[in-house]
């Protein structure tokens, strides 16, 4: 009994986070993008800092008429949002905030490996989004994000796989106890590609060819309107979410820090998950959109390489220092 | 199942993995047949994410972590991803296809029979009587990784080798298709184009 109330209580938790961080970087992206170009429309609503502005929004999307278009394919169409979202939070489950048994949701043997499989079955979504709308902007927004997923999927297992190397385990809570502070710049450059790799697999801007407005309005999920719209952003965020706590977790020590590590290596975790998101936020509003072919010329012809040599520096260091 | 006679464990008081065991491996199956009937090309490919992920299932029952998650890892990560991808590229109808129907049915029942004949004979002929204690995890990645690079090194870097050479063979057979398309047209090609090699592939 003691321990179903605990697996609830666990879960019940990991919701609560999938539901409220999400939110928490939407709502910042929002205010941050306002303040960088000088946007004025976010920040009227409600008076103050325009602090209704997210409630405004999903007032906005659950008003709205769900329209399925009359040749979709109905039941993949209506399927697509719970596919690309459910595995984010899957995920949550596994990524530890902090020391111990009580600071994770589930310890994973292979946490790593769970954790990457699960992210990239959300792709999925977009896909069957894609193909089920009957619409070329969809299909080719679909098309879009096959081709990125397969190009960025390998340098990202390849800067994972270099991490696990250095720690010699493969399950989350371990590569961090194993963290020492000289790994940051021993495995930068895996963290790099680990990153930008993340962002691309999210179609983050300046990856975002797959939803690219000016060119195929939004991708795959042009015909989606109001709740099911509304879900396909927050499975976005829900993954900026996870991409950021899983490069804090794999790179950036987790709930290590300088000091106050026994009580506060929560605190560490989700002060460095945000630093990252506010990161990702900014580089939406800097940087242009790359071009179909830069994107694959990144993924293949630089990121790839530079995964395959972060490696062999682990090896190498690991091997000299045993 | 069908090694359960001698051993002293219950053939009929099933354990509640068991029965997991076996009403995920009927859902499994139940996919894979599905998979392969549908007229629907494209959720053929989607009834496959469920056949596979079935699997995944099927390997955790059997305490088998690590094998579970690459397998979510690369088949359905990647390979449905790519099916879907190639699908896309065929303009895959909405609703049925009149031509998905091919005439080499019985052909593919008869190699797709052997095969599992074959691989319930390998695994009824390695393990016999045996009998996998699950409540203590048998598959974790260190017991996994040790197995691999201890006992089987050989066979790994045998099928790496063939990997790699499958790698090449792919990129010769794609260059090549590239040469003819530079002397079939000799402007410089239209837009810009996705993964080199694999959509002008597929497209023709």
């Amino acid at each position: 009994m003691n321990d179903a109330l605990d697996v609830a209580l666990r879960l019940l938790v990991v919701f609560a986070v999938f539901l409220v961080l999400p939110l928490v970087i939407g709502q910042t992206e929002h205010k941050v993008m306002a303040h960088m170009q000088g946007r004025l429309g976010p920040m009227y609503a409600g008076g103050f800092h325009g602090w209704a502005q997210l409630v405004a929004d999903g007032v906005k999307f659950a008003q709205k008429e769900d329209v399925v278009p009359a040749g979709a394919d109905r039941r993949i169409f209506q399927l697509a949002p719970a596919v690309a979202l459910l595995p984010y939070l899957l995920v949550l489950v596994a990524i530890p905030i902090g020391p111990g048994e009580g600071a994770v949701g589930q310890v994973v043997d292979a946490g790593l490996f769970f954790v990457l499989a699960v992210m990239g079955v959300g792709v999925l979504g977009s896909l069957m989004a894609g193909w089920a709308s009957a619409n070329k902007f969809s299909l080719l927004g679909g098309l879009r994000t096959a081709a990125q997923l397969l190009a960025y999927e390998l340098p990202m297992l390849l800067a994972a796989a270099s991490v696990a190397m250095a720690a010699g385990t493969v399950s989350l809570p371990g590569i961090v106890a194993a963290f020492e502070w000289w790994w940051l710049p021993w495995q930068i450059v895996g963290a790099l590609v680990f990153f930008v790799a993340g962002l691309a697999e999210l179609q983050r801007p300046p990856f975002d060819m797959p939803v690219a407005d000016s060119e195929i309005i939004f991708g795959a999920y042009t015909e989606y309107t109001g709740l099911r719209f509304a879900l396909f952003l927050l499975a976005e965020y829900a993954g900026i979410v996870v991409l950021c706590g899983l490069t804090t977790v794999l790179f950036l020590g987790g709930w290590q820090g300088p000091w106050g590590a026994d009580g506060l290596g929560w605190l560490w975790t989700l002060l460095k998950t945000a630093i990252l998101a506010f990161l990702v936020i900014w580089l939406r509003v800097s940087y242009p959109r790359l071009r179909e072919d830069q994107l694959q010329k990144l993924a293949w012809t630089t990121l790839v390489p530079l995964a395959l040599a972060q490696i062999a520096l682990t090896g190498i260091v690991k091997v000299a220092i045993q | 199942m069908t090694l359960a006679a001698p051993a002293p464990q219950g053939f009929l008081s099933p354990t509640g993995v068991e029965i997991a065991f076996l009403l995920v491996g009927l859902v499994t199956f139940a996919a894979a047949i599905v998979t392969v009937t549908t007229k629907q090309l494209v959720h053929a490919a989607l009834w496959l994410v469920v056949a596979l992920g079935g699997l995944a299932v099927e390997y955790l029952l059997l305490t088998a972590e690590f094998i579970a998650w690459v397998q979510v890892l690369i088949y359905v990560g990647s390979v449905v991803v790519l099916l879907l991808f190639g699908l896309m590229l065929t303009k895959a109808p909405i609703g049925r296809s009149p031509d998905a129907d091919s005439g080499n049915r019985w052909a593919a029942l008869t190699v797709a029979v052997a095969a599992a004949a074959t691989l319930v004979w390998v695994v009824v002929d390695a393990f016999r009587t045996q009998w996998i204690d699950l409540d203590a995890p048998q598959g974790t990645t260190a017991v996994t990784g040790a197995m691999l690079f201890q006992h089987w090194v050989l066979p790994f870097e045998a099928l790496s080798v063939l990997l790699l050479a499958a790698l090449v063979g792919a990129i010769v057979l794609s260059r090549k298709a590239d040469e003819g398309d530079e002397a079939d047209e000799t402007g410089p090609e239209p837009g810009a184009k996705t993964a080199p090699g694999t959509a002008d592939e597929e497209q023709r």
